[in-house]
């Protein structure tokens, strides 16, 4: 608890006391001023985007991991964890690499909303498909079978009988990928250029010794982390009993 | 559900297709840029002292944080899943939150604190202690944001395994020194190993809390991340190579810390 403390918990209370030690104006001015408001948009606009692509495509590949069989197939699960492995900055890196000014394609997507999004993508891959598997791999299937006996459709089967077995599983990843989106600051870093992230601002903001104009927005990013993380707390705590 | 071959193979192709785009074709790329002006090139950028410096910042660093995590990652979840005291539910709680938080902020959050005219800060100071734009601050970034990893690994484990045979062991008048020893230790130890492998990835590649609280001097306060970063932004003839020569260093320890995952990931909830 010590450790915590020290570590975890005094540092995140002195980012909210000098938050609201300046005057309420002054907060209200750090974080109402055209580039917070426009940072936090894109963050958090971002952010969606990326939670729902990541949503679908990660339900996608877990099935796909699960109930599918074919040659290669350890190897592409294996490689499901490589965002979790890879630092994020070599990610922004291979963006450049892919999508900068010597693109193998000619696409020219970096320092754009389009490279955030493919940035914030890669990162947050393994919360939904990571959290989906182990449910599908439990998933009952004499349910389905029983279901389609009964002369129910694929799409029927699929909408009433397993998607909601995993729409725990679904939501809950999908709120952690967005958590992580939010707060992202190493893949973006590289090739955000002109376009504002809140964690970027706050670095920015750090960097040019205004540390109270940091803390005001930190405080806003700090806000909708906790209500993910207290949301899905209780949400998971009425789930279980 | 009885899919269609159809519709098999062309889910398939997508899951397929996405995760070759969005995973593989990326790290390819970024092998070929640093080798595509020779091996030796690439062999110089990465034993320039600045990133051999680097190289072992990082390497040091984890070397510090891993443990210390690990240690209180396993006392952490000892108290989650077998102490029945109050503290349990608010620890439990806030466990997660280095997860959620945005490193930037952890790097503000230790300014703030242990920075010069923080709240312990200039008592640091004159007690010859400076932990900001030093490595040791470095670390103490590295610890907040790796903090999770171990816990969230060892308590399900714990949960799993029950405390019956501790329970034995100290009727059979074992102390509980010798029961954690000899009969909770061994029956964890796969998930505390997979759980230091996530804590020694999650070390060796952030960049954002350090960034923060390094003073970014090459040779000196500069790990690997950081390294590569500096030289993206360096406009230098070439400096770019420099950069992918150093993210394939860190590319080929994650490699590494994937093997490692891989391997370990079947076995991480076995008790025993």
């Amino acid at each position: 608890m010590l450790y915590m403390s020290i570590i975890v918990l005094i540092p995140l209370a002195a980012v909210a006391v000098k938050a609201f030690s300046q005057s309420p104006s002054e907060f209200w001015h750090s974080i109402t001023n055209k580039t917070s408001v426009t940072a936090l948009v894109v963050t958090i606009g971002s952010s969606l985007v990326v939670a729902a692509i990541g949503a679908v495509m990660g339900t996608v590949v877990a099935w796909v991991l699960v109930r599918d069989e074919f040659p290669g197939k350890r190897f592409i699960s294996s490689l499901i964890d490589l965002p979790f492995a890879l630092p994020t900055i070599v990610a922004g890196l291979t963006l450049i690499a892919l999508y900068g000014p010597d693109s193998p394609f000619g696409l020219h997507l970096v320092y754009t909303r389009g490279a955030v999004l493919l940035a914030l993508l890669f990162v947050t891959l393994p919360f939904v498909v990571r959290a989906v598997q182990p449910v599908l791999v439990e998933l009952d299937r004499e349910v389905e079978e029983a279901a389609a006996s009964l002369g129910a459709s694929n799409a029927v089967t699929f909408r009433r009988i397993v998607l909601p077995a995993l729409r725990p599983a679904i939501l809950s990843g999908t709120a952690l990928a967005f958590a992580r989106a939010v707060g992202e600051f190493g893949s973006l870093i590289l090739i955000a250029g002109k376009v504002q992230i809140a964690s970027i601002v706050i670095f920015a903001d750090i960097e040019s010794d205004a540390p109270g104009a940091a803390a005001s927005l930190s405080v806003v990013l700090l806000v909708i982390s906790l209500l993910v993380l207290f949301g899905l707390r209780r949400w998971g705590a009425r789930v279980a009993h | 559900m009885r899919i269609s071959r159809r519709a098999t193979l062309s889910l398939r192709t997508i899951a397929i297709f996405y995760l070759t785009l969005l995973l593989l074709l990326p790290i390819g790329v970024v092998l070929i840029r640093t080798f595509e002006h020779g091996f030796g090139v690439a062999w110089n950028w990465m034993t320039t002292p600045a990133a051999v410096s680097a190289l072992w910042l990082s390497l040091l660093i984890a070397l510090i944080a891993v443990p210390l995590n690990t240690v209180f990652g396993i006392l952490a979840s000892m108290v989650l899943v077998r102490s029945k005291t109050r503290g349990r539910a608010v620890l439990d709680a806030l466990i997660d939150l280095p997860f959620v938080v945005s490193p930037v902020i952890v790097g503000l959050a230790l300014i703030l604190v242990y920075g010069k005219d923080g709240w312990f800060g200039n008592w640091l100071i004159e007690h010859g202690i400076t932990l900001i734009y030093n490595p040791a601050g470095m670390v103490v970034a590295t610890v907040f944001v790796s903090l999770p990893f171990v816990v969230r690994e060892v308590a399900p484990v714990l949960m799993e395994v029950g405390d019956e045979q501790e329970q034995a062991a100290s009727t059979l008048g074992a102390s509980s020194w010798q029961a954690f020893r000899r009969i909770t230790l061994p029956s964890i130890r796969w998930g505390v190993a997979y759980g230091v492998v996530l804590t020694t990835a999650r070390a060796l590649g952030e960049i954002g809390a350090v960034a923060v609280v390094s003073s970014n001097v090459a040779g000196s306060t500069l790990t690997l991340p950081l390294l590569v970063q500096q030289r993206d932004a360096d406009l230098g003839a070439g400096s770019i190579t420099g950069a992918y020569a150093a993210a394939t260093e860190l590319a080929v320890i994650s490699l590494v810390v994937l093997l490692a995952m891989t391997l370990l990931g079947p076995r991480r909830h076995e008790a025993r």
